[in-house]
């Protein structure tokens, strides 16, 4: 086979990844610079469109709330490893998000008076910690369906130019003056098997999650970490990997997400008798507590016998008391979900419901510019990241519901703004003659390998081992058995064939290179799971159950060295970084 | 199988007891890069009682035949990514329960039509996204307001219908008028359309109007309701283009 064909381009401004956070950066950098954007999805196929429940802003359109309260949920929710100065500029500026989005032509749902309808969702409060407020800005349980296609009918507006169906593979770093720096991104065509080196002053990463590290996921199957783990193999840091959210309701044995709304709109968990069992947990705000509070109880209820179903192993979401009418109005996706997968009828019956792996609170380090970190404090010039890739870190140890739709708008903006900005005085970094020959050959050996192990035979088993072994209950021991798994996997990982050699529309290939970056990101995850001995908002050690703010009050910085590895992990170093702190005090955590 | 209208008290108990059993999938083969033309190609598969016709594809995939290539994403009915034609209709791989076909018969999965097929079950979209494109899907206003725009949920009412599409083609790749001319604007890029005229905060209504009253526009429709019953989303799509009529008729709404 001849070696692809390689195209050549220049912007300012490069983004990759098209779901909200990319397009939202797209919006502001498109009309001052000249910026493309790369995806490997078209743009409205971003998973950014699954968010339901709503996107968090202390507008006050229906009862009395203020930015600060909102800040207090955010750091308190994320038990206390939120950067304070990050989450106040997140709930402060949340109003002009929302209102730039409303004026974009979002259609929320409205109040009587017509102003933007807001309604409950966990973890957010009146005056730290009342009561629940109504903070949640919502159009129906699609509110991530509307800003996706909002941002891309908008993009459209300015004629921004999109690259769709390209898988970004690799980062190119160019030495200058001793310092590396990033000069392009490598992405492969799906179409045609043909490369694409995109050169630009600024690049911006928002390219999403990795959930399919899990077996059980709210993820969509494209989320595979690629920019994460692309970031990563250039030797930057990653931040807080050990903190991944389990999703308290994912559809019992299947994963998909039902929104955090149902609650919020009075929806109740059950055990198999009946009993409300959150009050146990969290007596003030009940179900309405945050997600790692109620995925851990949940699970609780299930190793304890109290589980609902034949095998007694999920609880029940119950709606059956609010009227048809409220759940048609505000809840109908979710609905048609329980109808179309489990036949169950929420009306009538509950829906069997159980946590699943949804959210990456750690990721790509930035400061509040977007700017990305190659350590805890030094910027890498004219590199930024966004969005769920991205820890800044607003989420902290558990993110709340609503805060991650209003994390992309605020922060991809933000990176937007940035790159624009440097964009302007900066010159392109000279980007090498061979700079797509890391992806060649990383395209060439898994096309050619005659191995016997198979992509999706290792990608289950990986993903077995993680739910059993770094999902919501960890322990030293699960977590070292992971770091085997996974040390064993990426061994057999040098092995694989594909099936398909050709070059149009290889998704077969393309399915072996992402595992390539989930075998990675879940290494990384395990060990420093492994190494975080304390208990902290999603992170659940049960030999080390207390939070520890004597050792742990810092963020993760997870790097991979050149050191070979004699024991799984060893090569990956982890360093810690402080908390900013600036209001908040740690206190215990209660509901 | 359990179904749906399954009594309440025994459902749970049904549903951890899914049953497995299997089917036969006709896939519709085409690689330009294998010099053959297309043809149908058998699978025999084992499926489980929760099990999606998306579900199958991958089990082919990862467990028999590596290179049968289809689009997915999010696999629960929101990213339209897997529009296709199952036994002849129109839908979501990934939102059709294959306990709900007839599982004694085969199980045909062939692309949508009236688009280039790529491969295998992959089209060439591009067609259907400049049309989408051409009705400018933006909202037109000319005021900037310092907060929010007021907006009733009567008015809201009006075209939160519309607002739900996911661009996944299977209204326009189900319509007779587009198989038969690929001009034809279709009936997602109208429901698009609606979805800004019928917007109260939005003043292009005109424009949109002007570009769908055009003989490649809405006239084009014949009103077979082929796309309301293929919309995955439950979008009344022949009523909105009937509702786009009348504006064109009316003048603006």
């Amino acid at each position: 086979m001849s070696k692809p064909k390689v195209h050549h381009y220049e912007y300012d401004v490069v983004i990759v990844g098209a779901g909200g956070a990319g397009m939202r950066a797209a919006i502001e950098a498109g009309p001052h610079a000249k910026t493309a954007v790369i995806s490997k999805l078209f743009p409205t196929r971003s998973h950014t469109g699954a968010a339901q429940g709503g996107m968090a802003a202390a507008l006050g359109n229906v009862e009395e709330d203020s930015w600060e309260w909102h800040t207090f949920d955010t750091v308190k929710g994320g038990d206390y490893l939120v950067d304070q100065d990050a989450a106040e500029i997140l709930a402060k500026e949340s109003v002009q998000a929302v209102i730039d989005l409303e004026n974009m032509g979002l259609p929320f749902n409205r109040t009587p008076e017509g102003k933007i309808d807001q309604r409950r969702f966990g973890g957010h409060t009146r005056d730290h910690g009342k009561a629940p407020v109504r903070r949640s800005c919502y159009a129906a349980d699609r509110t991530g369906h509307m800003i996706l296609q909002t941002l891309y009918q908008n993009c459209v507006k300015l004629g921004i130019e999109f690259y769709n169906e390209f898988y970004v593979l690799d980062l190119v770093m160019t030495k200058v003056d001793g310092q590396e720096r990033p000069s392009a991104v490598v992405a492969y065509e799906l179409a045609t098997g043909e490369l694409h080196v995109f050169q630009g002053k600024s690049i911006i990463f928002a390219t999403g999650g990795f959930g399919k590290i899990f077996k059980t996921t709210s993820n969509a199957h494209t989320l595979t970490g690629d920019g994460v783990g692309i970031i990563w193999r250039k030797g930057l840091p990653l931040e807080d990997m050990e903190f991944y959210q389990f999703h308290p309701t994912g559809l019992a044995g299947l994963g998909i997400l039902l929104s955090e709304a149902a609650r919020g709109e009075g929806g109740i968990l059950r055990n198999a008798s009946g009993e409300r069992f959150m009050e146990r947990y969290a007596p003030t705000i009940k179900d309405l507590a945050p997600r790692d509070m109620v995925a851990r109880a949940m699970a609780n209820e299930v190793r304890e016998g109290r589980g609902a179903g034949p095998n007694k192993d999920y609880v029940l979401l119950d709606l059956t008391h609010l009227p048809p009418e409220v759940i048609d109005e505000k809840l109908p996706d979710i609905t048609e979900f329980a109808r179309t997968y489990l036949g169950v009828e929420p009306y009538t019956e509950p829906v069997p419901v159980f946590p699943t792996a949804h959210y990456a609170m750690g990721g790509i380090p930035t400061n509040v510019q977007a700017e990305v970190l190659r350590d805890n404090d030094t910027v890498v010039p004219g590199l930024y990241a966004a969005g769920e890739c991205a820890c800044v870190s607003v989420h902290g140890a558990n993110r709340l519901g609503t805060n991650s739709l209003l994390d992309i708008n605020v922060f991809g903006k933000r990176a937007g703004v940035a790159a624009v900005e440097y964009a302007k005085t900066a010159k392109h970094v000279p980007v090498p003659a061979n700079a797509a020959d890391e992806v060649v050959s990383m395209i060439e050996k898994v096309r050619k390998s005659k191995g016997n192990e198979k992509v999706a035979v290792l990608r289950k088993e990986l993903q077995e081992t993680m739910d059993k072994n770094a999902q919501v209950y960890r322990t030293e021991e699960s977590l070292n058995e992971a770091l085997n798994d996974i040390a064993s996997l990426r061994a057999r990982y040098e092995n694989i064939s594909v099936q398909d050699k050709g070059e149009r529309f290889n998704t077969d290939l393309l399915e072996a290179i992402e595992l390539g970056f989930l075998l990675d990101l879940a290494e990384v995850l395990a060990l420093t799971s492994r190494e975080r001995r304390e208990s902290r908002g999603a992170h659940l050690r049960e030999d080390f159950l207390a939070r520890d703010d004597e050792k742990f009050m810092v963020h993760s910085m997870a790097y991979l060295t050149d050191k070979p590895a004699k024991k799984p992990g060893d090569n990956i170093k982890v360093g810690w970084k402080p908390v900013i702190v600036t209001n908040y005090q740690p206190m215990e955590r209660k509901y | 199988m359990a179904t749906a209208v399954a009594t309440k008290g025994t459902e749970f108990e049904q549903m951890g007891a899914v049953p497995t059993f299997q089917v036969t999938l006709f896939v519709r083969r085409f690689n330009p890069e294998d010099g053959q033309e297309a043809r149908w190609e058998d699978f025999d598969v084992q499926v489980h009682g929760t099990d999606r016709v998306l579900d199958a594809l991958h089990k082919i995939k990862w467990e028999m035949d590596g290179s049968l290539t289809f689009r997915r994403s999010c696999a629960h009915g929101v990213c339209g990514s897997d529009a296709m034609r199952i036994n002849g209709r129109n839908r979501l791989a990934c939102k059709t329960l294959i306990k709900d076909l007839d599982i004694t018969q085969p199980i045909y999965v062939e692309p949508i039509k009236g688009l280039n097929v790529e491969k295998d079950l992959v089209v060439d979209m591009n067609p259907f996204y400049q049309a989408y494109r051409d009705i400018n899907p933006f909202l037109i206003a000319s005021d900037k307001p310092e907060k929010e725009r007021l907006q009733s949920a009567e008015q809201h009412s009006k075209f939160e219908d519309t607002t739900k599409c996911i661009l996944c083609a299977a209204c326009t790749t189900s319509c007779p008028v587009f198989w038969t001319d690929g001009q034809y604007f279709g009936p997602a890029a109208i429901v698009n359309a609606h979805r800004f005229i019928f917007d109260s905060r939005d003043e292009g209504a005109e424009l949109r109007i002007d570009i769908l009253n055009d003989k490649e526009g809405v006239w084009r429709c014949r009103t077979t309701f082929n796309c309301t019953e293929a919309c995955p989303r439950g979008i009344e799509v022949t009523k909105a283009i009937a509702e786009v009529k009348q504006a064109i008729l009316r003048g603006k709404p």
